[in-house]
């Protein structure tokens, strides 16, 4: 929680992880992926604020007590979800695994929400991993990584027909949250891989599930603002928008805030730190004292106010993950329903804010 | 070094500047992708080019040394180039396969379908509205009201860097780019765009400036994290 000006924040960091990319679970012949992808991170980690960054080789593996301290202690994170991501194929006992975060979920019990994830090409078994997770963890949503390498396959679509049975089980299984998360590759590769349109289908073909966009898309923040104005079950996830661009590019920021706020929402934008490539702390509280730049450009973009930050930081994702919030940190009955699904702004030509002046 | 070394060197230079990243839209020389480019006596180009990540997409960086391979095989006065990715996951597949000159396919064997034409288009036509964007900001901050806009030709447009530009990608996608053309046409057909529909063109258009924008500064701020050197042609901070 975090306390700013007399405003009470309950926060959620919706999109975090406890991962290894030491040296020694790198996979003997695939070392190369899994140095290029830490150092990758590490390229964004450079984006944020010169006196939290770390150094490579504590940035590989971090501690239990480092990310306790990060996200709880100093980061005001209420509840932390953890989001997996496996990369077995480059990481000998995975990268961020569901099993690892297991292990801090279960000894830290109310402040952590566990994720796990699947992957369509696992077939059968990973639809029983997938049971298996969910009976133990009572997990309520998945990270899905299209972009995941596997025996020779560079990704996949949310579309695939394999992917449609996950689907069909996370509804099953009481699953309802869908972090999509697209990455540089996929099959075929003269495709752009960023590419959306899967997800937007499977929004329209499960209306029952909530589909987060993890990073809003980026790079590819136009196409989902134009799929998640017409989606009432497309949100967007903050992390990456926050991390990368609000310290190092403040007026890409405003400007990407801005095209969030017209076309998403503040009801269906959520926060997430995306630890440990950034600590919480200075986002959270940058994030609390941020507002548009002075300047014409931002002029015609919704306003924010606290309440629009209570929203975004904590409350949509409580509601989305069913999080109980202590009273003094709700909305007021009439400052509006978080993360409401018919608050979609569903942005026509005729949408008194569609003007470009 | 003789004088004609140092005209090759330059015209190799303003080459690689014709060179953009089709995702960004901006030259790989400003964005700082040019490590290097070395110019032999006998006219031996080398040219190394370099990504903000390890993980950059493979088709938009094989588009790019392709591109570069293109550009400086161009240039009068060149006996052989070579254009080499360093640092990517997928370095080998595309210096070999463009050196080759074996197009997108036949470089990634088994994991491509076609070559990266339609790709090529579709961020050329993003290219086309961040840049109507660009163009119609100004416009309308002077005063301009959105009808007038609707009713205007490119060739009514007060002439601008930008502007050019602008004709320059319609042009590429073979979309009407002359004087008596209208300033706002759909991407993806050409045709006008009426005044009932231009509030949410408009819309669309800064949308997908801003998201290439965002991009490009990601980019450029992860470029730097990665290499602490200034690239041949790159541009002061701006």
């Amino acid at each position: 929680m975090y306390e700013k000006d007399g405003e009470k924040y309950f926060v959620v960091d919706t999109h975090m992880h406890y991962w290894n990319a030491a040296p020694d679970n790198w996979v003997e012949g695939a070392e190369q992926y899994a140095k290029g992808w830490i150092e990758c991170f590490y390229g964004y980690h450079g984006l944020g604020p010169e006196n939290t960054r770390w150094p490579l080789e504590k940035y590989q593996k971090y501690s239990e007590e480092d990310l306790m301290k990060d996200v709880f202690e100093e980061g005001h994170v209420d509840v932390a979800i953890f989001q997996p991501t496996n990369l077995t194929e480059w990481y000998k006992e995975g990268f961020n695994t569901t099993e690892r975060d297991a292990i801090l979920y279960e000894k830290y019990p109310g402040k952590f929400i566990l994720n796990t994830r699947w992957d369509p090409r696992e077939g059968e078994d990973g639809l029983k991993t997938l049971r298996h997770n969910v009976e133990r963890y009572g997990c309520r949503g998945v990270k899905l990584y299209t972009a995941e390498w596997r025996q020779g396959s560079r990704g996949w679509k949310l579309t695939d027909p394999e992917a449609y049975k996950y689907l069909e089980a996370c509804q099953e299984l009481g699953i309802i949250n869908i972090h999509a998360h697209k990455g540089p590759t996929i099959w075929p590769l003269d495709k752009d891989a960023f590419d959306m349109t899967d997800v937007d289908h499977a929004a329209t073909d499960f209306p029952a599930l909530n589909f987060i966009v993890e990073h809003s898309g980026i790079p590819r923040i136009d196409d989902f603002c134009y799929m998640a104005t017409q989606e009432p079950n497309v949100y967007a996830g903050l992390s990456v928008v926050v991390g990368a661009l609000m310290h190092a590019r403040p007026r890409f920021f405003a400007r990407v805030m801005g095209e969030l706020l017209f076309w998403v929402g503040e009801d269906k934008m959520t926060f997430g730190s995306d630890y440990a490539i950034w600590e919480p702390k200075w986002q959270v509280e940058g994030f609390v004292d941020w507002d548009y730049p002075p300047g014409a450009e931002f002029d015609d973009y919704p306003r924010v106010n606290a309440t629009s930050k209570k929203k975004m930081l904590g409350l949509n994702a409580a509601k989305l993950y069913d999080i109980e919030v202590p009273p003094e940190y709700q909305l007021a009955p009439d400052q509006g329903t978080p993360a409401a699904r018919d608050d979609a702004v569903a942005v026509t030509a005729d949408s008194p804010t569609a003007t470009s002046a | 070094m003789t004088t004609t070394t140092v005209t090759t060197r330059s015209r190799v230079s303003a080459a690689l500047e014709t060179v953009r990243d089709p995702e960004l839209d901006e030259p790989i020389t400003s964005l700082g992708f040019v490590a290097s480019c070395v110019v032999s006596a006998a006219g031996d180009v080398r040219v190394r080019l370099r990504l903000p990540t390890y993980f950059c997409a493979p088709n938009f960086a094989f588009l790019m040394v392709a591109d570069a391979y293109d550009a400086v095989s161009a240039v009068e006065g060149v006996r052989h180039a070579e254009i080499v990715l360093d640092d990517h996951f997928a370095s080998d597949a595309i210096n070999t396969g463009v050196a080759a000159q074996a197009g997108f396919v036949r470089s990634f064997d088994g994991e491509a379908v076609a070559e990266l034409g339609q790709l090529r288009a579709d961020f050329l036509r993003k290219a086309v509205l961040a840049g109507t964007d660009l163009v119609c900001r100004p416009l309308l901050a002077a005063g301009a009201t959105p009808a007038a806009l609707a009713g205007m030709t490119l060739g009514e447009v007060p002439p601008s860097p930008e502007v050019d530009r602008l004709r320059q990608r319609r042009a590429e996608l073979g979309l009407p780019a002359g004087d008596g053309d209208p300033l706002l046409v759909d991407p993806a057909t050409g045709a006008a765009v009426g005044t009932e529909a231009l509030p949410l063109h408009l819309r669309h258009a800064r949308t997908t400036r801003v998201g290439i924008e965002a991009n490009a500064g990601i980019c450029q701020g992860m470029l730097r994290v990665r290499y602490d050197t200034r690239g041949e042609g790159e541009e002061e901070k701006r």
